[in-house]
C-alpha cells in the first residue's frame, strides 16, 4: 500500500482527476454567458455572509471579543480554505444521487480511481468566486489587523490554508462515503461543509464551550483556522490549550485524510457487495 | 493464469466468460414501522453457471428482476458476488475491477458516457488518454468505427444535439476504442427507430466477425436475439431457465407457428390433422402447427384438398415462447 504502489496510486488519480475536470471545465465554456454569471452568483452570495457580519459590526464593537478586522482575518482564513476544498471536491455530495440513479456505474466501468473520477465530477470554475470572495476578505483583515509578525507566525499562513483545505476535503469524502450507506444523507454532508465554514468564520468566544470541544477532538475543524489563527493574532489559544497545538494542523489534516481514504474504501466496498 | 482458468469449472470446452455457481445474495431492508425494518434476504442470482467462449455472440434474456443486470454488474467486477467462482479473460472481476476495465467494453443502453455539451470527438479522446490506447491503435480504431457507424458528420457536434439512434451508435464507438475483448450491451436498441436499430445490429455482426469480440447482449427486443445471436440464455429467478440455440427455444417452450392461407372462396375451417384453425374472416384462414415440425407436408395436403390461392409461415413470437416457459415452470 505505502511506497511504490500507493504512489502510482496517488499519481493515477491525480491524472483522472485532471483529465476529466479538464472536460468540465471545456463544458462549461460552452456556455460562457451563465458560467459569468453562476461564478458572479457565487461571489456575490458568499460575500453577503461578510456583509451580514459588516452590518453587525455597524451595531457592535466587537464580537465575543474580537474587533472586525481579527474577525474578518478568522473568516477569510476558513473561507479560503472551504472554498479550496469546495472547489476541487464540492461535487462528492452528488455521490448518493448517483447511487440512486445507477449512473455510478458508469465510473466503475473505466479503468480510472472512482474517488478521483467522482471528485472531478462536474468540476465547476464557478466555486472560484467564494475563493477570490474569501481572499479579499483575507486581504482586507491583513492590511487593517495588528499582528506581531514573526517568521513563525508568516510560515503558519500557507500552513493553514492548507491544512484547512485538506481537513475541509477530508469532511468532503468522509460525507461522500456516507451516501454510499445513506443515499439521501448530502444535506447531513452539507451541515459539515457549509455549517463548518460558517461556523469557522465566528470566535470561538462567541461559541458554548461544549460546541468548541466537539469541533476540536470529536470533527476537528477548529484546527482550520480557530487554534492556529489565535496564536497568530495573539489570542488565548481555545480551551485553554497550549500554544504548541497552533501547529499541528498538517497533522491533523494527513490524519483526516487518511480516515476520510479508509471510509471512503469501506464505503465503496459496501455497494460493490450490496448494489443500489 | 493456465491455472486460474482450470479449477471447478466443467462443461464443454474452453471458456471465456466463465461462472461457476455464482450467487448473488442481497440483504433487502423494509420498513415496516417508524424505526422497526424488517429485514429479508434476496437471491438475485442463484447458483448460475454458464461459460461463453471467445467470438460467440450470446443473448441474455428474461424478465425485469430476473438477475439479468446483477449478472452483467458481476461480470464488469461493479458488483462483487456472495459466491462461486467468476471469470471473464482469466481476470476475477470483482477482484481486478480496473485491469478488467482494459478488456471489456460496456454499452448502457440508457445511460450514455458521452460528453453532452462537447463535441463527440472529445469524449473519444479522453477514452484515448484513460485507456491509454497508442495513438497508432487510437487512430485506427477510430477510423475504422467511424467509417462503419457512419460518424464522420458527427464527430463535431455536441452530443446533446444528437438523435436517439446517432448517440446510441456514438455510445457503441466509444466502448469498442479499446480493443475490448467483451463488448457487453444493455438494451443497445432501446428506444431506437427501425433504420438505426438495423443499423446498430448490422455493425454488431460485423465488429463480431472482423475482431472477434465476444458479445453479450441483454434485451428486450427479441428480433435482436433472432438477428444477431446464434446462442441465448434465459434467465429467470436468479437461475438459468434455457442455454441453447434460437430454435431450441421455440420446442422448449412449445411454440407454434403459424401458417395463413388465403382460399378461393369463403369456407368452413380447413381439417388437417397436422393443424388446428385458430382464426377465419373470410377466405383467409389461421392456423397453429407446431413449430419444431416442417410446414411442407401441410402445405402440400392443403393445396391438393383445397383450392388454396395463397400462403406464408409466420413464426413464433419468442416473448410469448418465454411467458409459456416460465407459466410452465412456474407450474412444475
Amino acid at each position: 500500500m505505502i511506497g511504490s504502489v500507493g504512489t502510482s496510486r496517488v499519481l493515477d488519480g491525480v491524472r483522472t482527476y485532471r483529465m476529466i475536470s479538464a472536460m468540465w471545465i471545456r463544458s462549461t465554456m460552452a456556455y460562457r454567458a451563465s458560467f459569468v454569471m453562476t461564478t458572479l452568483g457565487n461571489f456575490t452570495a458568499t460575500a453577503f455572509d461578510f456583509v451580514a457580519i459588516l452590518l453587525m459590526f455597524s451595531r457592535v464593537d466587537a464580537l465575543g471579543g474580537y474587533a472586525l478586522p481579527e474577525i474578518a482575518f478568522l473568516y477569510g482564513l476558513s473561507s479560503v480554505a472551504f472554498g479550496l476544498a469546495d472547489l476541487s471536491l464540492g461535487s462528492m455530495e452528488r455521490l448518493g444521487r448517483r447511487v440512486r440513479d445507477g449512473t455510478l456505474d458508469t465510473l466503475l466501468v473505466r479503468p480510472a480511481p472512482v474517488l478521483a473520477q467522482m471528485a472531478a465530477d462536474q468540476f465547476g470554475l464557478r466555486r472560484l468566486g467564494r475563493v477570490t470572495q474569501g481572499t479579499m476578505v483575507l486581504v482586507y483583515a491583513l492590511a487593517t489587523v495588528d499582528i506581531d509578525w514573526t517568521p513563525l507566525k508568516l510560515l503558519l499562513m500557507p500552513v493553514m490554508i492548507l491544512s484547512g483545505a485538506g481537513i475541509f476535503a477530508a469532511v468532503f469524502v468522509a460525507g461522500a462515503a456516507f451516501q454510499f450507506v445513506a443515499k439521501d444523507a448530502s444535506e447531513v454532508q452539507n451541515a459539515f461543509t457549509y455549517g463548518g465554514t460558517t461556523l469557522l468564520q465566528y470566535p470561538p468566544t462567541v461559541f458554548a464551550t461544549e460546541l468548541v470541544r466537539g469541533v476540536t477532538f470529536v470533527l476537528p475543524l477548529s484546527f482550520v483556522n480557530w487554534l492556529p489563527a489565535t496564536y497568530v493574532l495573539g489570542r488565548p489559544i481555545p480551551l485553554g490549550l497550549p500554544d504548541w497545538v497552533a501547529f499541528l494542523s498538517p497533522l491533523v489534516a494527513v490524519a483526516c485524510c487518511a480516515l476520510a481514504g479508509l471510509a471512503w474504501r469501506a464505503g465503496l466496498r459496501s455497494y460493490r457487495s450490496t448494489g443500489s | 493464469m493456465a491455472e486460474d482458468m482450470g479449477d471447478g469449472f466443467e462443461g464443454r470446452g474452453e471458456g471465456f466468460i466463465e461462472l461457476d455457481r455464482v450467487e448473488k445474495v442481497f440483504e433487502v431492508r423494509k420498513k415496516t414501522g417508524f424505526m422497526k425494518r424488517e429485514r429479508r434476504e434476496v437471491r438475485a442470482v442463484d447458483s448460475l453457471s454458464f461459460r461463453v467462449a471467445r467470438g460467440e455472440m450470446v443473448g441474455y434474456i428474461g424478465p425485469n428482476g430476473a438477475g439479468k443486470s446483477t449478472t452483467i454488474k458481476m461480470l464488469t467486477g461493479i458488483l462483487a458476488p456472495s459466491g462461486g467462482s467468476l471469470r471473464v479473460a482469466g481476470i476475477d472481476p470483482s477482484r481486478e475491477r480496473r485491469r478488467l476495465a482494459h478488456r471489456i467494453g460496456v454499452v448502457f443502453g440508457q445511460r450514455t458516457t458521452l460528453w453532452w455539451d462537447l463535441p463527440l470527438i472529445d469524449s473519444y479522446k479522453l477514452m484515448h488518454r484513460m485507456y491509454r490506447i497508442p495513438d497508432a491503435r487510437y487512430r485506427e480504431n477510430l477510423d475504422r468505427l467511424v467509417e462503419l457507424l457512419d460518424l464522420a458528420d458527427l464527430l463535431d457536434v455536441p452530443v446533446r444535439q444528437l438523435s436517439l439512434g446517432q448517440r446510441m451508435r456514438g455510445d457503441i464507438a466509444a466502448a469498442l476504442l479499446h480493443d475490448p475483448d467483451v463488448l457487453y450491451l444493455d438494451e443497445p436498441t432501446i428506444g431506437l427507430d427501425v433504420i438505426s436499430k438495423s443499423r446498430v445490429r448490422e455493425f454488431l455482426r460485423e465488429v463480431n466477425a472482423e475482431r472477434g469480440t465476444t458479445v453479450l447482449l441483454t434485451t428486450h427486443d427479441l428480433q435482436d436475439i433472432e438477428q444477431l445471436c446464434s446462442r441465448v440464455m434465459v434467465i429467470d429467478h436468479g437461475r438459468l431457465m434455457y442455454d441453447g440455440p434460437l430454435a431450441g427455444l421455440h420446442e422448449a417452450g412449445e411454440s407454434e407457428r403459424t401458417l395463413v392461407v388465403d382460399l378461393e372462396r369463403e369456407l368452413p375451417p380447413i381439417e388437417v390433422p397436422e393443424a388446428r384453425v385458430v382464426k377465419v374472416e373470410g377466405p383467409r384462414q389461421w392456423l397453429a402447427f407446431p413449430a419444431g415440425t416442417s410446414a411442407a407436408p401441410l402445405v402440400a395436403r392443403i393445396a391438393a384438398e383445397y383450392p388454396l390461392v395463397d400462403l406464408s409461415v409466420r413464426e413464433p413470437d419468442i416473448e410469448a415462447v418465454i411467458a409459456k416457459m416460465y407459466a410452465e415452470k412456474a407450474t412444475a
